[in-house]
Order: C-alpha cells, then structure tokens, then sequence
C-alpha cells in the first residue's frame, strides 16, 4: 500500500476489496468464535445488541453532525473521535447481532426502518446548542459506561470483550463530556445560564435509560447482560459529583441524590421501536446512499 | 522465529509507517496450522478504521513470500493497551517526533473514577528532551495520539496516549 499517493492508497488494493459501505468493510469480528452460550436466548441476545449497538450508532450520527460546525478545532477533534469510537462499538454490536439474525452489519444500519431501531430516543434528538451536545453526550457515555463495565463479566464472551474494550474509550468520552459541564456551568452567567437549561432538558429523558427491558430483565437473569435499573446509584454519584462542581447541583425536580419524577415522558419506548422525528432525521441522512444506490462500491 | 513470522513482523501499521504491527502488539500470534498460516491480530481502538487495510496487507505480504492459505483472525480480549508496545517501537515512535506512552492507568476495583481535572502527566519532548511540556488537546489526527507542545523548543509534537 503506497503512503505517498492517497489516491493510490485508495485504490491500490489487491483482491481485498475496501472503501466501501456496501461490501467493502470486511466483518468487524472476522475469526473471533460466535457461539452463544447454552441457556440463553439467541434473540434476546440479538436485540440487546441492537439495543446497545443501536444506542451508539445513533448518538455516533448525532456527533458526526458537529464536525465543521464545533467552537474550536480541538473539540470538532473530540467529537468526531468520540463519534468513531462508538461506531466502532456499534459495528461490533450489530455483528454480533447479525450473527444470530444472519445479515450483515450494513442490513442492520442501513436496511432497517425507524420502528426496527432499538435506541434510547434520548440518542436520536438533534442538539440545540454546544450546551444541549454537552449535556445529553454526558449523560449519555455515564450510563453507558456504568453498564459496559458490568458487562465485562457477562457470560457471553463477545458481549464481555465488547464491553472491556468500550470500557477504556468511554472512561474518556465521561471525562470530556464532564470536563465541559464543569467549564461552562461554573463559567460566565450566560454559559452557566445555556448549561444549566440544557441539565435541566435532558433529565426528563434519562428515565428511558433506566427501565428494565423484558429482554433485559431475562438476560440479567441468565448473567448476560445487566438490568438497567441497577446503575441507577452509580449514575446518580457521578451526576451530583459533576453538577456540584458545575454550580448545576441540585438540578431542579432532583431532590437529594436525585429519583427522577416515574412515568413515561413523551417519546419514551425507543427499545420497543417507538421513537420520536429526531430518528427518522437520522436514518434519511445516514441511509441515502446506501438506499440510492444498493450494494454501492468504489 | 519461522519464515512466516518474519514476514508478518515486518508488515508495518497503515496509520504509524514508522513501526509494524507487531511492535505495536497489534499482531497478537502467527502460528501454522497444516499448510494455512493462522495470524491473530487486535484492534486497538474499537472504531480502528484501519483494520481492513492491516488484515489485507498482512494478507498480501504473505501471499508475496509464497503463503497461499492464509488466515487472518480478530481477537477482541484482552483488550489492547499501550503496554504492549515494544521497546524498539517506543524508540522508532520517538525518533518519527511521537512521544512514546508512559505506563497504561491501572484501576482500582470499583466504579471507574471520573476526572474533572486532568492530571499533568509528565511526557518529554521528543525533539529536545524537555521534560516540562503542555497538553493542547487530548483528541488529535488518530484516535491513539494527542497534540503536545513544548514551551523549551517551541514545537508542538504528538503524544501516543496510555490505554
């Protein structure tokens, strides 16, 4: 592969093909064993990556949209490596799932409709402003990071390897992600004024994140995956942890270490498919090409 | 080492020429298996966009030193850290103008602790040696690399970051 010409890069390749979305990208999990383990559910297993797998994809697409459009170089820099990070999570996780629902990674993202995706609808809404990108990426990576590192003793060796990997490029996504709630809430009155309206927006949807699933709550029980409801404590640490140091603590409706008001909010129920506008926005952008032009390579 | 191992330690990264894949602990074993020759690679990051090209350039490699059945596998655990890079890529990397990482975090056992304010981590400049140097930002050109700078020189340089 010659390093001199890009254009040659490109196309300088022998019976690999690449650079492509269609056929090109070879399997992400090429060789590694794909066996579910005995007593569990094939499709449990295969929605709860969706689920996860879906969580990253479409919070990764909801990045990528800042890139030429962040305040500064280094933070376009963070998200659009944040964004790729969690598309590699996402290539992984829907893998798996295709491994047990026989299609590729590419049917799964780019051949499902809006009600098949299994998202929390919290991934899906377009952000406002810095502040809104901020504070729903935080809330966000600390929840996920919470179950990723539950999911590093999962039974399934996959979802175990899975998680142990994401665990390492979560803990800095949580940190940049916080990093920048402090730096605007304990910064000017009208950046603590953007953050502490944009805390107070996203609360309303983080309950979604912890309700247990059906097919959560039956493979928590078989040690496959972890029961949303029990990261609950750990989230709310690191919340009040970086809202307090934000001059953000207590969000408004949180009383003490914060229980969320129950109920569903509007929107509620992207794991069962029902998702708001936000993600048909998405999937008209990321499925464009790949519906134009099925089984496209160049 | 057998022929075969010779040829894939010298297949060098798509994104770091400068070092191969096996000094960067990304070739994970390459062992015979009858006639195929199995080769077990880790990505580093989890989005690593350059694992297609690492698969097929090891594959072709091994194809140009007369290998015709080759098998490229991923393993995904244990995960990959910067540990595993090799002495002679931490000099290789410091002689391209990229400091070497220092030792990956361990954790204690526990939730993972957040960080609020990044502690200064002391990484000498690869061009003069200066070991009070400055972090510009944590997110740079690849995902494993972040932009340093030295007040001693005044140049800015890249920092492979720990994992």
């Amino acid at each position: 592969m010659s390093f001199d010409d890009a254009y040659q890069a490109l196309t300088d390749h022998d019976d690999d093909a690449r650079w492509a979305y269609g056929t090109g990208f070879t399997d992400p999990l090429a060789g590694v064993p794909s066996e579910v383990p005995p007593e569990v559910d094939a499709a449990d297993l295969a929605s709860y990556c969706l689920m996860l797998g879906d969580d990253a994809l479409i919070l990764s697409h909801r990045l990528q949209e800042w890139v030429t459009r962040a305040p500064e170089l280094e933070d376009e820099l963070a998200l659009a490596n944040i964004a790729l990070d969690l598309l590699g999570q996402a290539r992984l996780l829907l893998t798996r799932a295709g491994q047990v629902l026989e299609c590729s990674e590419d049917d799964l993202a780019f051949r499902r409709d809006t009600t098949d995706f299994r998202n929390v609808c919290l991934a899906e809404r377009a952000d406002g402003d810095f502040a809104a990108l901020i504070a729903r990426l935080f809330v966000l990576v600390s929840w996920r990071l919470a179950a990723f590192d539950r999911l590093t003793g999962s039974r399934d060796a996959m979802l175990a390897a899975i998680a142990a990997k994401g665990v390492k490029e979560l803990t800095y996504h949580r940190d940049y992600a916080a990093q920048w709630v402090v730096r605007l809430g304990d910064g000017t009155a009208l950046s603590h004024d953007r953050m502490a309206t944009a805390i107070s927006a996203v609360m309303p949807a983080t309950a979604e994140l912890f309700e247990t699933h059906p097919v959560e709550e039956r493979l928590a029980a078989t040690g496959v995956a972890v029961d949303p409801a029990s990261l609950r404590h750990e989230f709310n640490a690191v919340l009040s942890e970086v809202l307090t140091a934000a001059r953000l603590w207590p969000v408004p409706f949180a009383a003490g270490t914060a229980t969320y008001p129950p109920g569903r909010h509007r929107g509620s129920g992207g794991r069962d498919g029902l998702h708001t506008a936000g993600l048909t926005g998405v999937l008209v952008e990321m499925q464009s090409v790949a519906r134009a032009v099925p089984g496209g390579v160049w | 080492m057998s022929t075969a191992e010779l040829v894939v330690g010298s297949v060098v990264d798509p994104e770091l020429p400068m070092v191969t894949l096996a000094e960067l602990g990304v070739v994970r074993s390459v062992r015979q298996d009858g006639d195929t020759v199995v080769v077990t690679v880790t990505p580093t990051y989890s989005g690593c966009p350059a694992m297609d090209s690492i698969r097929a350039d090891i594959r072709s490699s091994l194809r140009r030193a007369g290998f015709t059945a080759v098998d490229v596998r991923t393993v995904l655990a244990p995960a990959w850290t910067t540990d595993w890079i090799s002495e002679s890529g931490r000099r290789k990397l410091a002689e391209a103008g990229i400091a070497p990482p220092g030792p990956a975090p361990r954790r204690a056992s526990g939730p993972v602790p957040l960080t609020l304010v990044a502690r200064p981590v002391a990484v000498a400049c690869p061009r003069c040696g200066s070991a009070r140097t400055e972090l510009v930002t944590a997110f740079g050109a690849t995902a494993c690399r972040e932009l340093r700078r030295c007040p001693r020189c005044r140049e800015p340089f890249e920092h492979m970051k720990e994992i």
